[in-house]
């Protein structure tokens, strides 16, 4: 590669380090609208629900790995399991499935 | 619970420390496959630090996609962080802006679900520094890993660590799901919305995740204000 490619990174770390910090250090101290309050206290569970689905089921060409997978996920983590139990539950179960396969 | 500090930080992150393990590795492996070196492929994960727009990148260089449109590229898919570092603001505790300058670098979909979901409001700093500590330290670690070992995990591991980063999503939404409708809906429309622009291809990935998540914010907002609850 030449020296094009650390242009390219350059770039890329500018494009991507300034939508994390415009908001975070432009509104600080400042007061928002409740109702624009509000709807940022939903962000982090809407964008849960858009960051799982449907990325969840084509982890692999087999959409099988998806599927059980999600089931394993959702179900150790309706159980009440912690963050890591679920993480490494799923992991799991999808290591054993991939063995019968 | 409360006023949790860096160590914590540290143990909360330890899950997408995992998460990012099959995922760091497997960049660093196509970034070699590419054709970066192990110091270009590090240098990629310690400046830029984010998943989907540096594999992404990987194709398009493999593609001779001018730089310039490889930048422009990762700028849309990273677009969903302004509704997410906005989001976060709300959650921090107030603090100097040079520190806010510097762990917003570190704030990825990961870092920010982690900390957005903690039930406390006002987290400090410091546990911030904990997560983002944990994953980007992993992140570098393994990129460069998997550039040198320049192999896989055995395939039967691969497959099964692909559902890491999406069962501690599962994992973070569940409990607060539980008993709480509106925190069901939100997650419930984003993601109708999301496979929506996903199987018809109006939107690319990075827009959809962000509109998405924002018109879900916006109806729940209205249905419930309308509704006199909060």
């Amino acid at each position: 590669m030449g020296s094009w490619i650390w242009w390219t990174i350059l770039g890329m770390a500018v494009v991507t380090y300034i939508p994390r910090a415009i908001p975070l250090t432009f509104l600080e101290g400042r007061e928002l609208p409740p109702s624009l309050q509000n709807i940022l206290r939903n962000i982090p569970f809407a964008v849960l629900g858009a960051l799982i689905f449907p990325a969840i089921f084509f982890i692999q060409d087999n959409i099988w790995f998806g599927v059980i997978g999600a089931a394993a996920a959702f179900g150790i983590a309706l159980l009440g399991a912690n963050v890591m139990v679920v993480v490494l539950g799923s992991i799991a179960v999808l290591a054993v499935y991939s063995l019968f396969i | 619970m409360e006023h949790r500090g860096f160590s914590a930080g540290l143990k909360a992150g330890v899950s997408i420390a995992i998460g990012y393990f099959p995922v760091a590795l497997t960049f660093g492996l196509l970034a070699k496959t590419t054709g970066l070196s192990l110091l270009e492929a590090t240098a990629m994960s310690i400046f830029v630090f984010v998943g989907a727009a540096q594999y992404i990148s990987l194709s398009l260089i493999t593609a001779g996609v001018a730089p310039a449109v490889i930048i422009l590229n990762t700028f849309i898919v990273n677009i969903r962080h302004f509704l997410m570092t906005a989001s976060l603001n709300e959650k921090m505790q107030p603090d100097a802006r040079w520190k806010k300058a510097l762990y917003a670098f570190g704030i990825t979909d990961e870092s920010f679900s982690v900390l957005a979901i903690q039930k406390e409001d006002n987290l400090r700093t410091s546990f911030a520094a904990g997560v983002i500590a944990v994953s980007y330290g992993s992140w570098i670690v393994f990129t460069a890993l998997g550039h040198l070992i320049g192999a896989n995990l055995p395939e039967f591991l691969q497959a099964a660590m692909s559902i890491a980063l999406y069962a501690m999503f599962v994992g973070l939404l569940v409990p607060s799901m539980r008993g709480n409708r509106k925190v069901v809906s939100l997650a419930a429309i984003a993601a109708a919305l999301n496979s929506l622009f996903f199987f018809t291809g109006w939107l690319s990935t990075g827009w959809a995740i962000l509109v998405s998540t924002l018109a879900s914010a916006v109806i729940i907002e209205l249905i419930a204000s309308k509704g006199g609850r909060s």
